[in-house]
């Protein structure tokens, strides 16, 4: 099928190469991938920071974009579950129902990477490689308004060569949360030095979630504490090959 | 200072900054949240149909609300042809007062007090105490909070953030006694004792309400010690402070919130008291009812249709629990009765929109969504905390960066020029730099040599 990107702003700018990889893996997988270059932002850091006019503004030029694709993919649980939720929600705010009803036309259309190849199947085909020491962080968007849950850990566990190891305490939020992280910097600190904790008491060499974001956030915090885990996409494992 | 009141008296982030250096604090907290966590999750998971309780819970509250002046008039009458009399309050104020003047009229000096957040809520404590008349706290975390001059942190669990040695030493140093040890049991029957010759000595007491039933004119109070009864029961006079939202229409409503709360907030299968009366019955029981029906704000949330849900709150404290803001900074961060994610979207609305440090309550949450996953009346917390955030005066500074990228977004060939020469990468990374809080706890992302875009486009030649 042919499938538009939904390469997130944050993505773009700053982790180029979670983008090269979900378009590596969804070529792997047969379809034909095209990136619409006129995207920009779905308007989530707006929305959740309260620019509630400027969301809406962002949220109808995403769909202005997408709203004739046969099929979206997006390498990040949150911005997806802001089109999926959040478009809809902040149209019942102001009685936009030409929003909401856009928004809904999404349902079916739009997924997340991992949500896409769960769905469609295709890890025979990839068969990524990637022998290292490896944990995952369900982040919240991905796991709760997604509803993915813990569901990209089966993808991990199916990678060549990969040692995982369960987070403990994993549903608890890293704390990031976006603006939250500069307005509520301490307390976003606390979460995340026991994000840190969990992670460094695994022995692992890395650290895998569906946002880069997250991830951010959760790197910034072992590096700036001298730690052995990094952090990765889990679009970059599974776009991993063993060198022939 | 054991009433509490919702007005907090600084930022949400200047309060939690504090609250958060308290090492002892955050250990209690972090012991006793997981520790209720980790039932509650038990005792859902014994319901094969969690999800549609839930959702019963949640239209039946909301249809409650939808018809809430006529439920509360059905009440109304229920109770007065009960022998009960009823009392509406706009406001704290004459709550408060409604409550003095009854004291007053039986010549009570002092009044045992159900655990009640509502009271709590319009500083009844201190507002009696203006009037020379003492109220006591007769639950066991309310006692400790009243002794030790202390407001609540929680919900359910208001002395959460105290463990077993302070309280022994607590109550060493204000009842005159020695404890032997700091089991909860000894620590209890401290209390007990402490509390026996009050409840009969008690002339009047004042409880709040989990729920009243409209059709029947009857009123409800769930509770884990039984401190609760002896005040329901023994006194000549109760009074009971309800907030307008507790109402529910029909008694077989009560039947699906009881089968929700008590899950929910103490993670057991059914609490250890249900206490529900009408009106009064001579020769048994207080022999003088009065009930209270308290707005305080209440209608401006109902006429707010995304705001609405939030009465539907039946204030289990399963999203405290459950929430990574709360488990690290206490309640006492977020100034008010209503701590974590409920009182961060609840205080703010009461208080109206406009109160500076109430209007940082929105903003204490990283949206993770724990709290609406708990929820068992499902309020959409995130949703309502989003909502919030764009009623919330905004800092000038903080507006005009987010217009620049507003501006830089709106237009692809802006935002691709920004992301050429890595501009945009450098200037996310440089503001954060900028950010003491965020480079104090967190070193910056690398800035690639190109963006996406570029790749792509080079790509395709």
């Amino acid at each position: 099928m042919t499938i538009q990107l939904f390469i997130t702003c944050l993505n773009d700018a700053l982790y180029p190469g979670t983008g090269v990889a979900t378009t590596e893996i969804l070529e792997r997988l047969g379809h034909s991938v095209e990136f619409d270059p006129r995207q920009t932002c779905c308007g989530q850091m707006h929305l959740n920071s309260g620019y509630t006019d400027e969301a809406i503004q962002l949220a109808e030029r995403w769909l202005d974009i997408y709203e004739d694709a046969e099929c979206i993919v997006s390498p990040s649980g949150s911005c997806v579950a802001n089109v999926r939720e959040m478009f809809g929600h902040a149209g019942h705010w102001t009685q936009n129902s030409n929003l909401i009803e856009r928004a809904a036309k999404m349902d079916g259309k739009l997924f997340e990477l991992s949500e896409f190849i769960l769905k469609f199947g295709g890890m025979d085909v990839l068969n990524p490689y990637f022998p290292h020491r490896v944990t995952y962080h369900p982040t919240c968007h991905g796991a709760r308004a997604l509803g993915l849950k813990d569901s990209p850990e089966q993808l991990l566990r199916q990678v060549q060569g990969l040692d995982f190891v369960e987070l403990s305490e994993k549903w608890q939020c890293c704390g990031f949360g976006g603006t939250f992280s500069l307005k509520n910097s301490d307390t976003s600190a606390a979460m995340l030095q026991d994000k840190c904790e969990t992670i460094c008491a695994l022995d692992v060499e890395y650290c895998v979630a569906i946002d880069n974001s997250c991830l951010m956030h959760i790197g910034g915090g072992l590096r700036k504490d001298g730690k052995v885990p990094k952090v990765i996409h889990l679009a970059e494992v599974l776009a991993s090959q063993e060198p022939k | 200072m054991s009433g509490g009141g919702i007005r907090p008296s600084m930022s949400f982030s200047d309060a939690a900054r504090e609250t958060l250096k308290n090492r002892t604090l955050r250990h209690n907290l972090g012991f006793a949240t997981r520790t209720i966590c980790s039932k509650r999750e038990k005792v859902v998971a014994e319901i094969a149909d969690w999800e549609q309780t839930r959702t019963a819970g949640s239209m039946l509250k909301d249809e409650a609300l939808a018809n809430l002046e006529e439920n509360l008039l059905i009440l109304e009458e229920k109770v007065v042809a009960a022998g009960g009399k009823v009392h509406w309050a706009a406001t704290a104020t004459q709550a408060v007062e409604i409550v003095a003047m009854i004291a007053k009229s039986h010549q009570v000096s002092k009044v045992v007090k159900v655990k009640s957040i509502t009271s709590d809520e319009i500083e009844l404590n201190d507002g009696l105490a203006a009037q020379g008349i003492t109220a006591l706290e007769t639950d066991l975390a309310e006692l400790i909070c009243q002794l030790a001059d202390d407001s609540p942190s929680h919900i359910l669990v208001p002395a959460i953030h105290k463990n077993r040695d302070e309280i022994r030493a607590l109550f060493e140093a204000k009842l005159g006694v020695r404890a032997e040890t700091s089991e909860p049991a000894a620590l209890a029957e401290i209390a007990r004792t402490h509390l026996r010759q009050k409840f009969l000595e008690a002339k009047m007491a004042v409880s709040g309400a989990n729920f009243a039933v409209a059709e029947t004119g009857c009123i409800g109070v769930v509770e884990s010690e039984g401190n609760g009864r002896m005040c329901l029961t023994l006194p000549e006079v109760l009074v009971t402070i309800m907030g307008i939202e507790k109402v529910l229409p029909k008694w077989e409503d009560v039947a699906t919130l009881m089968r929700l709360l008590p899950r929910s907030s103490t993670a057991e299968r059914m609490n250890p008291y249900t206490s529900i009366w009408t009106g009064v019955t001579p020769g048994d029981g207080p022999q003088e009812f009065h009930l209270i029906l308290l707005d305080n704000g209440r209608t401006t949330v109902l006429a707010d249709a995304v705001g609405r849900q939030t009465l539907r709150c039946i204030r289990c404290s399963a999203c405290l629990n459950v929430c990574p803001v709360y488990q690290r900074t206490g309640g006492h961060a977020y100034g008010s009765v209503y701590p974590g994610p409920i009182g961060a979207i609840l205080t703010p609305q009461l208080l109206g929109m406009e109160h500076k440090n109430a209007n940082t309550l929105p903003f204490a949450s990283s949206m993770c969504g724990a709290c609406y996953e708990a929820c068992p009346v499902k309020i959409n917390i995130p949703e309502v905390l989003a909502y919030l955030r764009g009623k919330t005066a905004k800092n000038p500074a903080e507006s005009s960066a987010f217009r620049a990228a507003f501006w830089m977004m709106s237009d692809h060939r802006r935002f691709s020029a920004a992301l050429k020469g890595r501009r945009l990468g450098v200037s996310i990374v440089s503001g954060l730099g900028l950010v003491k809080g965020w480079t104090d706890s967190r070193e910056m992302p690398e800035v690639p040599a190109e963006s996406f875009r570029t790749w792509w486009s080079k790509r395709g030649q």
